[in-house]
């Protein structure tokens, strides 16, 4: 980190001093957690460290806990959890959570959805906060100023103890995005073109704060949608500065804030900014004109191209390394180096996670498939990030226009972004998915991802194979 | 904790780049609620094929680097996802350190929390172990956690731990512990902060209450 003694700071510094218990030593602090966020699969063995320990929860009330990640997502009105080790999962996690007096979100809670959908959703999420979770995809919250991250088990046992965290500092990374997204592109696009760019471990280490016109243009669900797959390129964080748009969001969201104490929290909320003189130790620039549709090709979020693009051939690759990376990531997608991914037949598309599974991705889907079908031989689901954005969809007549169309519309759950639940691709199956990772078997075995935004899901669910979705037409 | 001050034995080569913790132990094998029987999991895609038989040309269900203590491994190792799971199944399989060009960021907090060593090195300096360990006659490497040194058939190359990782490694650490020995110093500094920011005080508590 750069350890500026100037008086210039970057946001990031800021939210780690406004944060720092105490300094341990010259690379880590005690960094205290405003909010800490568990779900049923990377908590259970920290909750065992505590009864094993005798230790308590410090602050029950800075934490929260909901059922995600194995939940089944068939569209019933009652969630029964058939499998046997998931359901001791949920059961679990209810049972601690009720002895150590932890909010919980159940499996039949009209609030449940992906962690990532409903902390900000119902205003947990606040500007100059620091937050925590056992998944890495915690970045998403600096869509909205505030500094969250991905911690493991280990982790959130030491969270849960003294609602603090054992933190390396980071390096500070800053991207600046000018201009305005093309027609037909989203923020989902551009942030595939970044990792494109600077590879999937372009931002290990740093901390990455996101600025520029074209990112204050994104709504805040679009701005989610970038913060929560900066991890993809190894962030430790990103940030968004909040900003008039941030401010709406939250003032709609926070009923506990108003007249005199909304006024004090948006004062506070002004003021996180990096100052104009703070250095990063890391910039990049980009410009939103150059962004369209991306697509993966491959097996890591980096391995994508535009829409109108080809797959790399391997004789450009002058690297060893990364020719055989190439090699074998093509091997497993079964695509050829140097073919197009335009017309490429797809039998499955996912729409869903806490990427891609928030009100305005519906509408986007919604517009795209609204009086046509899904194709013949493709099955096509829809797993909304939460009961409410489930409930929101329904009020706007996006669930007909979705079950006519021949989509599944099914109940909230991270789903096939993991398959961790029943919702598993079968060996060869390739998918359309607005998830965040392509990785070797991450929707199942042999099952091939190809990563993308909602309307380009939307329209390779329509034509049966992956589309240049500014091409088909109104 | 173990105390650990020297990592001796055979080092299997896994040249794969990004290689993410979903390949190093798959989501069926996270069901559980304790820690048992991960190992089973680790790598599983790459050691048995689709219908449960050993892939034999896998490098760790070869006889010679199947005691593997070490992993000599790819840049971006353990990126992904934050299961922390990867770590405890590569433990219980009897790795002991992964050595590689550079790791996911939270996987290296989740090794260091667990003694399991990672040692970065540059990537030409991992190269040239790799190519002495792909010789499963030079297959063994010895880490000095003290003197912060690895030493394969033809190589020998420092490494860099934190002073905090080291000590972790070489005394053991309650971290809890520690943190919670500061307790009231973390509920003065919680005190103070809600004083300044009152919206933060108890929000998933009072949130939870107002979503009834």
């Amino acid at each position: 980190m750069s350890t500026s003694t100037q008086t210039s700071k970057t946001l990031y510094e800021k939210l780690v001093e406004t944060h720092t218990v105490a300094r341990l030593d010259d690379q880590n602090v005690l960094l205290y957690a405003d909010l800490h966020i568990m779900n049923e699969y990377t908590s259970p063995q920290a909750f065992a460290g505590l009864a094993q320990t005798g230790r308590k929860v410090l602050q029950p009330g800075q934490n929260l806990a909901v059922v995600d990640h194995i939940i089944p997502t068939h569209p019933t009105t009652i969630r029964v959890i058939q499998d046997a080790d998931s359901a001791l999962q949920a059961s679990n996690l209810k049972r601690n959570c009720e002895m150590h007096g932890i909010p919980f979100y159940d499996a039949n809670d009209r609030y449940q959805g992906v962690e990532h959908v409903i902390v900000p959703e119902h205003g947990m999420v606040r500007p100059g906060m620091v937050i925590l979770c056992g998944d890495s995809h915690t970045t998403t919250y600096g869509a909205l100023g505030a500094l969250g991250f991905g911690i493991g088990t280990s982790e959130v046992e030491h969270v849960l103890a003294t609602q603090t965290l054992v933190y390396r500092l980071a390096r500070t990374m800053r991207i600046h995005v000018s201009g305005r997204l093309p027609f037909g592109t989203t923020s989902k696009d551009l942030i595939l073109m970044i990792i494109r760019k600077i590879s999937a471990q372009g931002a290990r280490g740093y901390a990455v704060e996101f600025c520029g016109e074209a990112i204050h243009a994104l709504s805040i669900e679009a701005r989610f949608a970038l913060c929560n797959m900066a991890v993809e390129a190894g962030a430790r964080g990103a940030l968004i500065a909040p900003d008039q748009m941030a401010f709406d969001y939250l003032t709609q969201r926070c009923p506990d804030l108003k007249g005199e104490s909304l006024a004090q929290a948006l004062n506070d909320w002004r003021h996180l900014r990096s100052d104009a003189g703070a250095t990063f130790d890391a910039e990049y620039s980009f410009d939103a004109a150059d962004v369209e549709p991306y697509v993966t090709w491959g097996t890591s979020p980096d391995q994508a191209i535009p829409i109108t693009g080809c797959i790399p051939e391997l004789s450009s690759i002058e690297d060893e390394t990364e020719r055989q990376t190439v090699d074998r990531a093509l091997r497993y997608t079964r695509l050829s180096p140097g073919s197009a991914l335009e017309g490429v037949p797809v039998q499955h598309i996912f729409i869903g996670s806490c990427t891609n599974a928030r009100i305005e991705d519906l509408r986007a889907v919604a517009e795209v498939v609204k009086g046509r079908k899904v194709a013949k031989h493709v099955r096509a689901m829809i797993v909304p990030g939460s009961g409410e954005v489930r409930r929101q969809a329904e009020v706007e007549g996006l669930a007909d226009i979705f079950l006519d169309a021949g989509f599944e519309w099914r109940q909230p759950g991270c789903s096939m972004c993991l398959a961790m639940n029943d919702d598993v691709l079968a060996p060869g199956i390739r998918c359309a998915s607005t998830t965040n990772r392509n990785f070797e078997g991450r929707q199942g075995r042999e099952a091939i991802t190809h990563l993308m935004s909602p309307a380009m899901a939307a329209a390779a669910a329509v034509t049966g194979c992956i589309t240049d979705v500014r091409n088909l037409g109104a | 904790m173990t105390r650990l001050s020297k990592i001796e034995g055979v080092a299997a080569p896994l040249p794969i780049a990004n290689l993410d913790t979903d390949q190093i132990i798959p989501k069926q094998f996270l069901r559980r609620i304790d820690k048992a029987g991960l190992a089973d999991g680790i790598l599983y895609d790459m050691r048995f094929d689709s219908n449960g038989d050993k892939r034999g040309d896998f490098v760790l269900n070869q006889p010679a680097y199947a005691d593997s203590k070490i992993l000599v491994a790819g840049q971006n190792f353990g990126c992904g996802s934050s299961r922390e799971h990867a770590v405890w199944g590569l433990l219980e399989f009897g790795i002991k350190a992964v050595i590689a060009p550079s790791f996911g960021e939270i996987f290296y907090s989740n090794a260091m929390n667990n003694n399991l060593l990672l040692v970065a090195l540059e990537e030409n300096a991992v190269e040239a172990i790799l190519r002495d360990v792909i010789n499963p006659q030079y297959s063994q490497i010895c880490i000095d956690i003290e003197a912060m040194t690895v030493r394969s058939h033809s190589q020998s190359a420092s490494f860099s731990l934190s002073e905090r990782h080291r000590r972790m490694f070489l005394e053991g650490l309650d971290m809890i512990g520690a943190t919670l020995s500061m307790e009231d110093q973390i509920r003065a500094f919680a005190q103070a902060h809600w004083q300044h920011k009152p919206w933060l005080k108890d929000i998933a508590a009072t949130t939870r209450k107002r979503l009834v």
